[in-house]
């Protein structure tokens, strides 16, 4: 075979695996899209959800997600943020930061399942929290912690050597190489690793389950008083999210329209996944641009 | 004329390899002295010994005793940030910020606490004129300088390192990576702040160091061979190794 002809079948074949890749998707997001879409109302979005009768909305879980999601990262970022920095930046590449990595890529591999079970033995029952938004949100950030870690080291240890060395010889101190000028540079791959992070927390059910409950107890969303029982902002109270309500109308669902909406939800998150990603991008083009150049 | 940076017996080892087999030269104020020497003769790895940048590299040991205005600088008690101020230092690859130009050359006085803006709106102009960058950058401060061509980039990571205004400027092959114009203006850039810094440049380019400095040092496989007068040893070397790499024996 000549070397056009192969080159030929190379072309080909890698044309047929990306599409094979783009139809499943398209396949995927269009049955959803399709089979939701319709379902989707403004009655639908900001109507509380029905246990017996038709015409239920999914208000309360689509708050409940984006709040945990809220509060994941809350809680995650930080750590993840200095656990990153401190692996790329100021780890000796000796075996203890070995295991540290092996552990994190462990973690990273455990099943949602366990984190979930993990989760409601320990806060749930052990510290207390009972089914809580909390609860969910720490189940979430160990769920969430190996993922962004990792993220946020690779972005670090992608900015070139020669910044650092940059900052240094002029007179810079350490930490401040780091959080001036490294870390600016890391900003898109940094962000970039916080939307697939979120995407997934938004989309998780199985570590919730067990977490923040299955419940969505009514909340008033003008208390904004956190430590009250019927404010909308307590981190306390049992939270079903978007995901678990999908779940739930699948498994157990007793309302007789529990397959609209439940595709209909299922659009709804997808939806929002997709606006949450691209809004994330612009934010983050948008803080780098005026971090790197004013104006 | 008063040494500004002194090194006795100067050995580097990454590891196990000894790269310098004990350097002893010192370094006047206001002149410029060029390292030449082969490739892998050690010269960069000298140079960044200097200020300490070697420090990043792990598992490098230095012995022996470099002095910057008499305080060995790498004495427990030598603050490392504090140093790096005094000798600044250029790279073969233009390294600048991913910020605008005018952020790149006011980092270094921003964070040296230089708050008012007038005051740093001039040292940035002081700056980015010493280093022959002004009259193609003052129309877009704001730009970001990673938009510039390589050589201009070299000219604006110049004026960040004069800003600050150091005692000594280390270079190490500055110019290598850039265009003749771009060399050409940074050499004319060295000429001009020639009587307010020490400057000490690595160059491959034996031209350029007959060009533009008053010293030479010439090693060769970690040793230092030959360290004169730039004129003196170009026209006559005293080692017959000095000799055979200036006239391209070898190299």
């Amino acid at each position: 075979m000549n070397p056009k002809r192969t080159n030929q079948i190379a072309t080909g074949l890698i044309y047929v695996l990306v599409a094979i890749v783009v139809l499943i998707l398209a396949g995927l997001l269009g049955y959803i899209l399709v089979n939701g879409v319709p379902n989707i109302s403004w009655h639908f979005l900001t109507s509380g959800a029905e246990a017996f009768s038709a015409g239920g909305g999914i208000r309360d879980q689509l708050f409940n997600s984006l709040y945990l999601l809220v509060l994941t990262l809350i809680i995650s970022l930080p750590i993840a943020l200095g656990a990153g920095i401190y692996l790329s930046e100021y780890a000796a590449d000796n075996w203890v930061t070995n295991v540290i990595r092996t552990m994190i890529e462990v973690l990273s591999s455990l099943p949602s399942v366990v984190v979930g079970l993990f989760g409601y033995l320990l806060f749930v029952i052990k510290f207390g929290f009972g089914f809580s938004i909390l609860a969910g949100a720490i189940a979430l950030t160990f769920f969430n912690l190996p993922l962004l870690t990792r993220n946020i080291e690779e972005s670090l240890h992608n900015v070139s050597n020669l910044q650092r060395e940059a900052g240094l010889s002029l007179g810079l101190s350490n930490w401040k190489t780091i959080s001036g000028i490294v870390l600016p540079a890391a900003l898109p791959g940094i962000i970039t690793g916080v939307i697939l992070c979120s995407g997934r927390v938004f989309g998780e059910a199985a570590a919730l389950i067990y977490t923040a409950g299955q419940s969505a107890p009514t909340v008033n969303y003008l208390n904004f008083n956190p430590l009250s029982a019927t404010s909308f902002l307590n981190p306390m109270r049992p939270a079903e999210t978007l995901a678990v309500h999908i779940w739930k109308l699948n498994t157990e669902g007793i309302t007789p329209d529990a397959h609209l909406i439940s595709s209909g939800a299922s659009a709804v998150l997808i939806i929002v996944i997709l606006m949450f990603n691209l809004g994330a991008r612009a934010f983050g083009n948008l803080v780098y641009l005026k971090m790197t150049a004013v104006k | 004329m008063t040494n500004v940076i002194t090194t006795d017996n100067v050995r580097i080892s990454y590891g196990d390899h000894e790269a310098l087999h004990g350097i002893n030269l010192n370094f006047q104020e206001n002149q410029i002295t060029a390292l030449i020497g082969p490739s892998g003769c050690g010269k960069s790895t000298y140079l960044r010994s200097l200020n300490r940048m070697n420090d990043l590299i792990p598992n490098t040991t230095v012995t022996g005793e470099i002095r910057f205005r008499n305080n060995d600088i790498y004495s427990n008690s030598t603050d490392v940030v504090d140093l790096r101020k005094k000798i600044g230092m250029l790279f073969q690859q233009p390294n600048p910020f991913p910020l605008s130009v005018y952020e790149n050359v006011a980092y270094g006085l921003k964070l040296s606490g230089v708050v008012n803006k007038r005051m740093l709106d001039e040292r940035v102009e002081i700056s980015l004129k010493q280093a022959a960058i002004w009259d193609e950058v003052k129309d877009s401060l704001n730009k970001n300088a990673l938009s510039f061509s390589g050589g201009q980039q070299q000219r604006i990571c110049m004026a960040r390192v004069l800003a600050v205004q150091p005692e000594v400027i280390l270079m190490d092959e500055p110019t290598s990576a850039l265009d003749p114009i771009s060399s050409a203006k940074i050499e004319e850039t060295l000429m001009s702040i020639h009587d307010q810094f020490t400057i000490i440049i690595v160059t491959h380019n034996m031209q350029q160091a007959a060009r533009i400095s008053d010293k030479t040092a010439f090693l060769l496989n970690g040793d230092l061979v030959e360290f004169d007068q730039t004129e003196k040893m170009f026209i006559n070397p005293k080692m017959d190794a000095t000799s055979d790499y200036l006239n391209g024996k070898f190299g």
